[in-house]
């Protein structure tokens, strides 16, 4: 047994390696960067972290994303719930074909959809926005979110409904105050998995903005070229990125492995 | 059984809306483009099929394509078989179960071009730790901005490095759901490890391994930050994938035509692979 832990514990290594990289630059000093290598900071600063914090047009980057994803998975979720529901309880005309339509938009590659998405937003007047880039999303979270609630919600027995409509529950009331609840786990990770998407997307976010929505990502690509190389500042806006996505994380580990499966296991 | 029921399309119909506006009027733009030419300022020409024509001869896009399956395939043949041995190594329970997750699930939290610029950052021959090790302990000569093979080993490590966990996370799933009671049984006959693993647990992670396929399909045929931040391409176009070639196409030389069809090509090519593993996958459902 203890010999068959050797796997996970170098895999584990292998991917905190390149992290552990880049958190280690971002306390680095650019003259000690390029100066050479060397395995921990000798020279220990928090320049970079303080540059961003009293920057606007960096720490306003974090504030837009956060924004956006926020926006995106309320939406989401929110739409995806009552058409779940219609997937995993009921037939009807054109059922599957739906469904099948629904995932083909998971499959669109983003740069397909970029400059047609541009015009679009920008001729509905919402171009630069949070709200242009929370819809846009919707593109792939909303699918994603019906097929995992739907995994969910087939595990729920119909009898929980008969019962409910027997005792004089409305559906409304039913959906709001037993059904839901009964898949709050599934309402979890269908939420997270929203968040994650739209978190780590950068080509439509970065497309459909220009100023006043620009997310951090965006200021990242655009100080890597336009600054030279502020490896150090670079790093710690990077680091800071992977935060917001290890707090959501640890809220739903304990149903990470059955979202992943999305409810089908 | 589903009960037939067609005001279901009621609660359907905010998904339904809210996916057509951006699917299928973005989807009618690049379908006005790819059978038009123009030369700017909004005066269109009739293209026919032409731009099609073209692109499907094109000696760029088969080396594009080419290079776009090579990747995937590496993807899939790497990926998959490390994630099941992975999760098959897994503790089952206990302390470190969610510490195991929470790290795992880690690098596919982290933006994509951050991951490009952190494999960057990682890699760079002179001062980055991988770079650094293997060039100057190792005594390899690494340095993926002039060799194609090692931009190619670098863009697949970091695939690796940012996607096995998914199928890790899968496969993990398929098996905790197994009862205990299957291995007794299976100890009892004497069965040997290897028995165990081809006619328990595989059969057990079968749904979800389908799964695992159709996502690493689809997310590494669609690939564009990553490779694009890490390489942008290069060097030369040896790493030039199918969405970065696209996006030169569309927003470097602005050749709306054959980029709107090359988009129709590539966008068909995923949907028919992706539906079969999508038959496969929802056939597995019924039984």
């Amino acid at each position: 047994m203890q010999k068959r832990s050797i796997i996970p514990i170098v895999y584990i290594l292998f991917l905190m390696l390149p992290i552990y990289w880049l958190v280690a630059m971002s306390f680095k000093t650019t003259n000690e960067i390029l100066s050479g290598f060397s395995l921990f900071p000798q020279t220990f600063t928090l320049e970079n972290y303080v540059t961003i914090f009293t920057d606007p047009t960096w720490y306003w980057g974090y504030i837009n994303s956060i924004l956006y994803v926020s926006i995106n998975t309320v939406i989401s979720v929110a739409v995806a719930l009552p058409a779940a529901y219609a997937f995993s309880r009921y037939r009807f005309l054109g059922d599957k074909q739906l469904f099948f339509w629904l995932l083909t938009n998971r499959m669109a590659p983003a740069a397909v959809f970029a400059l047609p998405f541009f015009q679009l937003y920008s001729a509905v007047g919402i171009f630069d926005t949070h709200l242009a880039v929370a819809l846009a999303h919707c593109l792939f979270n909303i699918p994603l979110a019906v097929w995992i609630l739907e995994g969910f919600m087939g595990g729920i027995p119909k009898e929980l409904d008969e019962t409910a409509y027997v005792d004089g529950y409305s559906f409304p009331r039913f959906f709001g105050t037993i059904f839901i609840p009964s898949i709050k786990a599934g309402v979890g990770v269908a939420a997270f998995f929203c968040f994650m998407f739209s978190w780590v997307e950068l080509l439509l976010a970065k497309t459909l903005t220009a100023v006043a929505a620009k997310p951090i990502a965006a200021t990242m690509t655009k100080t890597a070229s336009s600054a030279g190389y502020e490896l150090g500042l670079l790093a710690a806006a990077g680091t800071l990125t992977i935060i917001p996505g290890a707090i959501v994380i640890w809220f739903v580990r304990n149903y990470i492995a059955k979202g992943f499966a999305m409810g089908r296991v | 059984m589903k009960t037939e029921n067609q005001k279901a399309w009621f609660f359907v119909l905010p998904v339904l809306v809210l996916v057509a506006f951006n699917a299928l009027i973005p989807m009618m733009t690049v379908v006005n483009y790819s059978v038009q030419e123009t030369f700017g300022d909004n005066v269109f020409f009739w293209q026919g099929l032409d731009w099609f024509e073209q692109i499907l001869r094109s000696d760029r896009f088969h080396a594009a394509l080419g290079r776009q399956f090579l990747f995937t395939f590496l993807i899939l043949i790497i990926e998959v078989p490390l994630g099941i041995i992975i999760a098959l190594a897994m503790p089952r329970k206990g302390f470190w179960v969610p510490v195991c997750l929470v790290t795992m699930a880690l690098p596919m939290l982290i933006p994509w071009n951050v991951v490009g610029a952190m494999w960057n950052i990682f890699t760079l021959p002179d001062i980055g730790l991988l770079g650094y090790f293997l060039n100057h302990v190792l005594g390899v000569s690494y340095d993926m901005t002039q060799n194609p093979l090692a931009a190619w080993v670098t863009i697949v490590t970091m695939d690796v490095w940012h996607w096995t966990s998914l199928v890790v996370l899968l496969a993990y799933a398929g098996l905790v759901s197994i009862p205990d009671a299957y291995y007794q049984a299976a100890k009892i006959d004497g069965a040997s490890n290897w028995a165990v693993f081809r006619f328990i647990q595989l059969p057990k992670m079968k749904t979800v391994l389908t799964i695992a396929i159709l996502l690493r399909f689809m997310d590494s045929f669609n690939i564009y930050t990553e490779p694009f931040v890490l390489t942008g391409g290069g060097p030369g176009n040896s790493t030039t994938l199918l969405s970065i070639d696209l996006v030169k196409i569309a927003l470097g030389q602005f050749d709306l035509g054959p980029a709107a069809a090359m988009s129709l090509i590539y966008f068909a090519i995923t949907l028919l692979v992706s539906w079969l593993f999508y038959t496969l996958m929802t056939k597995d459902d019924l039984n």
